[in-house]
């Protein structure tokens, strides 16, 4: 069974769709009210609010699917902002002809993701788009959170820079999932919700300077982006970088590179030299941050660039990712 | 210019194909150009094709005259 | 890369550093090796009187402008289907790309491996699926199969675009070329392997001009510099090869006797260089109902450069930086010529590895 542009039009089938499955997975008191709109009380504290758009091909792939996706993209905005994600909207446009049965089990990846992740479902919407106009389904999602704590610390020279795992592991599945390339292989996405670890982080540490979750671009993008906003330089290490074997050597078979490949489940902070050592302890002492390593460090100048210091010494400056990444043959 | 890349040989096919494994991943490779492959050998691999048997011996031969040029 | 290995890296820079005594021009042909050289950093540790040179190994950079015009207009056509290897899609033609193209609804296919270009065939059985091939003698053997393949099954939809190349006579094109001055080279590992070495051997000992073929790990590319340096102070004009793991010296005879059974040897026509001698390719007489060139009635306009640089850049006569169009109005999100497109091109490199 297939669905159709009634599903969508807010006749007999949507109202169907929404009871027979969405309410099914989405079992939150709020939204089962069915009003136009949720209301929320009892929110102590400055609230955060994001919204991230979903649009992944292929939309199931090892480690997950785009409605686990759109649960963990969003919980991690708000974690990485220092806030306890609370609430989450769910709007979906669908392409005409979509399998229902592909519909129910993104729906219940959503709904196990927000339950796992204690988020609640409040809202949601469903649109159905004529064949071809649509490239099977987007998701949007917009989360809503509680800051635990603020955030107003100064990026020093000396700070220390820590990713909480493997790096690219996320893009390069996406890439080995399609049919073209060709590739069996065993590599996951690492798609993951990153808030009981920055929980941990919160709780035990004084100075967290910047959290952030280095996903489209990869942790050079993430990088070169915060030495430009906050006018410092950072110095990362080839040497450091934990990256799969596999992953790594995909990337060189297509000719590209790990630093700019997408992560969904990975946690870049910056935090004083001081607190460093402890801040790696409380990473790799969580199942997200088992490899986790101190990859560089904030160093002296304020133009904003990123250094990379390969393992014979030669030292590179990195960039944001320019452009589209295509492997390449020749 | 082009990339190529070693793998090992895993399975043989009927079809002039092998089955190569690259540290994790494997794919099928068109094996026409290269003669007597065994499994285990390593192919050097070029847009899905074989275009050589990669010869180990050799390898360490060359890193031996590298050292060879830096104990001088 | 292990600890031993680092180690020898580190030995062989000391050693680099301290036997460089005067300034030296090192030409590596392959785009390849070029990214290798910026990726692990190789250039940045290299003392500053070795003058690498990036030259015209990289296929999408001396692909001619005419050839993308041509994909371009063909691509255009309802009837048609292009299939094409990644780079290929951004290189810009005279007043437009395969990229933008795309976006405005072409049938544009991008593949890794020429053996895929059958599922497609079957997939769009009412068009005409041509392949843009593009690349040197490492490439061309898999070209041939394809064409071997598409005769044997009788199909009757696809046609082919190609402007394949040859490296070792451009190599003597520009040692005939007054104005570059190279000491050295690094032979394109990938190309030996199909070759062998006699071609790059003769080249070296007629034109007195050291010669090593080098594979593309950073300890390779190390230990070949190394030597190089070393054959240039004692004024040795021969070929080591120190890829031996895939390079014998007869290079893989079965692959080259395949393209011999599809391709005639010709003549070659590079962006940015022109016409050579026998560097090129063309389809034997027998295969020539596959030619879209011929096919389609296209021709071969040479059209004028942009003020792009590339020419020059490809020679090595001069560096990206020294092109006023570089990081200003050509960047990699909008190329004015193939140098910045490719991720192999001189422009590229430079811009994206600083």
């Amino acid at each position: 069974m297939r669905i159709s542009l009634a599903h969508g039009n807010g006749g007999e089938e949507t109202y169907k769709l929404i009871n027979n499955l969405f309410y099914k997975y989405f079992n939150s008191e709020i939204l089962l009210k069915g009003n136009d709109s949720a209301i929320l009380s009892n929110i102590n504290g400055n609230i955060a609010v994001t919204t991230d758009s979903f649009v992944v091909n292929p939309i199931f792939f090892n480690g997950g699917d785009i409605g686990k996706l759109s649960v963990c993209g969003t919980i991690n905005d708000l974690a990485v902002s220092f806030a306890k994600p609370l609430y989450i909207t769910v709007g979906l446009i669908i392409e005409e002809g979509f399998l229902i049965e592909d519909l129910e089990k993104i729906v219940k990846s959503i709904g196990e993701e927000a339950y796992k992740n204690d988020v609640k479902i409040i809202c949601g919407d469903t649109k159905v788009v004529e064949k071809g106009k649509g490239d099977n389904i987007y998701i949007n999602t917009t989360g809503i959170g509680v800051l635990e704590d603020t955030n107003c610390r100064k990026v020093n020279v000396g700070d220390k820079i820590l990713v909480s795992g493997t790096i690219g592991d996320h893009g390069t599945s996406i890439l080995c999932s399609r049919e073209e390339i060709g590739l069996y292989n065993d590599i996951k996405s690492d798609c993951a919700s990153l808030y009981s670890l920055t929980e941990k982080l919160i709780s035990n540490l004084e100075n967290i300077k910047i959290m952030t979750d280095p996903t489209r671009g990869g942790v050079a993008t993430t990088l070169k982006e915060i030495c430009n906003k906050e006018c410092k330089n950072i110095k990362i290490y080839e040497n450091d970088i934990p990256i799969r074997k596999d992953v790594d050597y995909v990337c060189s078979m297509l000719g590209l590179d790990p630093l700019y490949m997408a992560n969904e489940g990975k946690l870049i902070c910056i935090v004083s030299e001081e607190e460093s050592k402890k801040a790696l302890d409380i990473m790799k002492s969580s199942p997200l941050g088992k490899y986790a390593k101190i990859i560089g460090e904030v160093i002296d100048g304020e133009n904003g660039e990123l250094y990379y210091e390969t393992l014979i010494g030669g030292v590179r400056i990195l960039d944001m990712l320019k452009g589209e990444l295509i492997p390449r043959i020749c | 210019m082009c990339i190529a890349v070693p793998g090992k040989v895993i399975e043989i096919y009927e079809d002039e194909t092998a089955l190569v494994e690259f540290i994790g991943v494997r794919k099928n490779i068109n094996i026409s150009f290269v003669e007597d492959v065994n499994i285990g050998d390593y192919l050097l691999v070029h847009v899905g094709f074989a275009i050589e048997k990669m010869d180990y011996l050799e390898g360490e031969e060359t890193v031996k005259i590298f050292k060879s040029m830096v104990s001088e | 890369m292990d600890n031993l290995e680092l180690e020898l890296c580190k030995k062989i820079i000391m050693k680099i550093n301290k036997e460089t005594t005067k300034s030296i021009n090192i030409m590596e042909v392959c785009g390849s090796h070029t990214r290798s050289i910026y990726k692990y950093g190789i250039n940045k540790i290299l003392p500053n009187n070795i003058n690498l040179l990036s030259g015209p190994g990289c296929p999408v950079c001396v692909t001619t402008e005419s050839f993308i015009d041509n994909a371009i207009s063909l691509s255009k056509r309802e009837d048609v289907v292009i299939v094409t290897f990644g780079d290929m899609i951004k290189v810009p033609g005279s007043s437009s790309s395969l990229s933008i193209e795309k976006s405005k609804g072409s049938y544009i296919k991008v593949i890794n491996s020429p053996l895929q270009v059958l599922d497609i065939l079957k997939k769009y059985k009412n068009k005409k699926v041509v392949l843009l091939a593009v690349g040197f003698e490492t490439t061309m053997p898999t070209i041939a199969k394809l064409l071997r393949i598409i005769e044997e099954r009788n199909i009757k939809n696809f046609y082919v675009l190609q402007e394949g190349k040859r490296i070792p006579k451009i190599m003597e094109h520009l040692l005939k070329d007054d104005d570059v001055k190279i000491d050295g080279f690094l032979v394109p590992g990938h190309v030996a392997t199909i070759t062998g070495i006699s071609d790059f051997k003769n080249i070296a000992e007629e034109y007195n001009v050291p010669m090593v073929v080098s594979g593309f790990e950073c300890l390779d590319i190390l230990g070949s510099i190394l030597a190089l340096i070393r054959m240039i102070n004692n004024n040795e004009s021969t070929l080591k090869n120190l890829y031996k793991r895939a390079v014998n010296n007869e290079g893989n005879l079965k692959a080259l006797i395949y393209i011999d059974t599809v391709f005639n040897k010709s003549s070659g026509t590079w962006r940015g260089i022109g016409e050579v001698d026998d560097t090129g390719y063309e389809l034997l007489g027998k295969y020539k109902y596959l030619d879209a060139k011929y096919y389609f009635e296209l021709n071969s306009n040479s059209l004028k450069n942009n003020y792009c640089m590339c020419g020059e850049i490809l020679k090595g006569k001069k560096k990206p930086y020294e092109c006023a169009l570089f990081g200003k109005s050509c960047t990699p999100n909008n190329p004015k010529g193939p140098c910045m497109v490719s991720a192999e091109g001189g422009c590229s490199i430079a811009y994206s590895f600083k």
